[in-house]
């Protein structure tokens, strides 16, 4: 666990080039949250004082630290951190997958503790299932809902048009691309009318370009549901590209170490000028966590290295 | 096509011996039959509707007995399988009594419920119970995790999540082990019918040695053969091929 200084330390730091100031903490040890655009509207979902410890192992780890942090309806927000941070754990809390070890998320005021279809998470993996059409991978959330049939039948139809897939609807997953799979995740979890959309690490195994159609594809989207999304990568241009506001996590514990205010007009490309100066800032920051990872990595593998 | 020739040749060549043995006539034709015999005692048991009559009898307590023990098989493993205090006890039980020839729960069946059907059908159900629970723990513990939580991120929890994820999520690493129960529930009912007299094949077998007729021992003996490999070949190779195809896991 990281000390008390070093905690405000993290929080103090000299170079400061984001648009929002970064959260502050108190000597009573709350944490206040400066006023700024994104938190005047009432947020959409809500994490107070987050944690998560995994006690499982010989030596219980802190995965997640109290976290704080207030996503308003309609807003894209990526997540950054290096590997080990908690990035994905903090979505299975969102999703309700998990339970934290204290703190909550409240989703409109409601407080969270089982999986929810008003927010659905698109896992790394996708955890496509293999068995079922695309078609029908798209209706499952649906089918819990015991949505009738011939509504079903419609609503595939329209969200596999959003994505691009229609003439796919009766194929196996196996049998598309890797960015096919992802957009039948996509389509999957839009399928379940969410609506928050928590997005881990969709994009990291597909190659540049079907990543660059499918950044265009989840903001067209975005722009034309509405829904909230909450993105969590580990490449910070990605994240400027697609975010309305970046977080920044600690390597563990994963704390808010920087809130970033993204206010480049869309559409954005990951090749601007813009959004790779903006990029850099956040990198900068980053790096320092991204070290520390790799020295715990390399501890972990003996003294030798 | 040459798998087709090689199989014709093997097998031609293989009865071609064994009828070249039986002719040179060095022990008595009651204790090795020509094939020509045993075919007339194919023939005869077909056209009497003994055999048929046997392997429907067989079937239907294989169906019957097979079925209970997948049904019961799939509650035991799976509640093996999400309980860590079940794993521990019932888990290594399981392993121990798989050591234990099915046959030998038939003084204990025939104590319990007389010489009737149900005896039968109880040794068959231990017969394959064993390694259907294990294939479906096994099953329940290879399935990838993601699958479970998508299918819960999704809305699905409690029977639906069991029958619409779980069940489907772990059927490849299953239908070996059902492969393997159902082997077992064969031998069982053979060894089973062999013991005490009630029709199917094992009594058949019997009433070949009793009769002293060697050919339709060799008869049945194929006829054993025969119908577990069509069962094995057809039907679960299908399921197997199938669920590969649907998978991904391979070419089609």
């Amino acid at each position: 666990m990281m000390s008390k200084s070093a905690l405000q330390r993290s929080f103090t730091r000299k170079h400061r080039i984001a648009t929002v100031p970064p959260k502050r903490r108190k000597e009573s040890g709350n944490l206040t949250v400066l006023p700024y655009p994104s938190q005047q509207a009432r947020a959409k979902v809500a994490l107070q004082n987050l944690s998560l410890q995994y006690k499982s192992n010989a030596r219980p780890l802190l995965a997640l630290d109290d976290i704080n942090l207030d996503v308003k309806a309609g807003e894209f927000l990526c997540i950054v951190g290096p590997s080990g941070c908690g990035k994905s754990t903090l979505l299975h809390l969102v999703a309700g997958l998990q339970r934290p070890t204290c703190g909550h998320v409240f989703v409109d005021g409601k407080e969270v503790n089982t999986p929810g279809s008003d927010r659905i998470l698109i896992f790394q993996e996708l955890g496509l299932f293999p068995w079922l059409t695309v078609g029908d991978n798209v209706a499952f959330g649906m089918k819990m809902k015991n949505v009738p049939h011939a509504e079903r039948k419609e609503k595939i139809g329209h969200y596999l048009r959003l994505v691009h897939l229609s003439q796919f609807k009766d194929s196996y997953t196996h049998q598309l691309s890797g960015g096919m799979r992802q957009r039948v995740a996509l389509a999957r979890a839009l399928a379940a009318e969410p609506d928050v959309l928590l997005m881990d690490e969709p994009f990291a195994a597909l190659d540049a370009q079907t990543r660059d159609l499918l950044h265009d594809e989840l903001e067209r989207i975005w722009a034309e549901t509405g829904r909230t999304i909450i993105f969590i990568t580990h490449n910070v241009r990605e994240a400027v590209r697609l975010g309305d506001r970046v977080v920044l996590l600690t390597f563990r514990p994963g704390r808010v170490k920087r809130e970033f205010d993204i206010d480049l007009p869309r559409p954005r490309f990951l090749e601007d000028a813009t959004v790779a100066a903006a990029a850099r800032e956040i990198l900068n920051d980053l790096r320092e966590e991204i070290n520390k990872s790799l020295e715990a990595q390399y501890a972990s593998h003996g003294a030798t290295l | 096509m040459k798998r087709f020739a090689q199989h014709a040749i093997f097998y031609g060549v293989l009865i071609g011996l064994w009828a070249l043995l039986a002719d040179l006539h060095i022990w008595p034709p009651y204790v090795f039959p020509t094939p020509q015999s045993v075919m007339e005692s194919l023939a005869a048991g077909f056209k009497d509707h003994s055999f048929w009559i046997a392997i429907a009898v067989s079937m239907r307590r294989m169906l019957l007995g097979y079925g209970i023990s997948v049904l019961l098989g799939m509650v035991l493993g799976l509640g093996i399988a999400s309980n860590k205090f079940m794993e521990e006890t019932m888990g290594g039980l399981l392993v121990s009594l798989q050591s234990l020839p099915s046959i030998c729960w038939l003084p204990l069946a025939v104590l319990w419920f007389g010489l009737t059907e149900k005896a039968i059908l109880f040794v068959v159900i231990m017969g394959s119970l064993l390694s259907v629970t294990i294939a479906m723990e096994d099953g329940r513990k290879q399935m990838p995790k993601i699958y479970a939580m998508a299918g819960r991120n999704l809305g699905a929890s409690g029977f639906r999540l069991f029958w619409h994820v779980l069940l489907p999520a772990s059927l490849p690493f299953i239908v070996s082990g059902l492969k393997q129960g159902w082997a077992f529930a064969w031998r069982s009912l053979i060894s089973g019918e062999m013991i005490f007299v009630s029709l199917g094949l094992g009594q058949l077998l019997m009433m070949g040695r009793d009769l002293n007729d060697m050919s339709q021992v060799i008869a049945v003996m194929i006829l054993i053969v025969v119908l577990g490999f069509i069962v094995d070949g057809l039907v679960f190779k299908t399921v197997q091929r199938h669920l590969q195809q649907r998978w991904g896991l391979a070419p089609i």
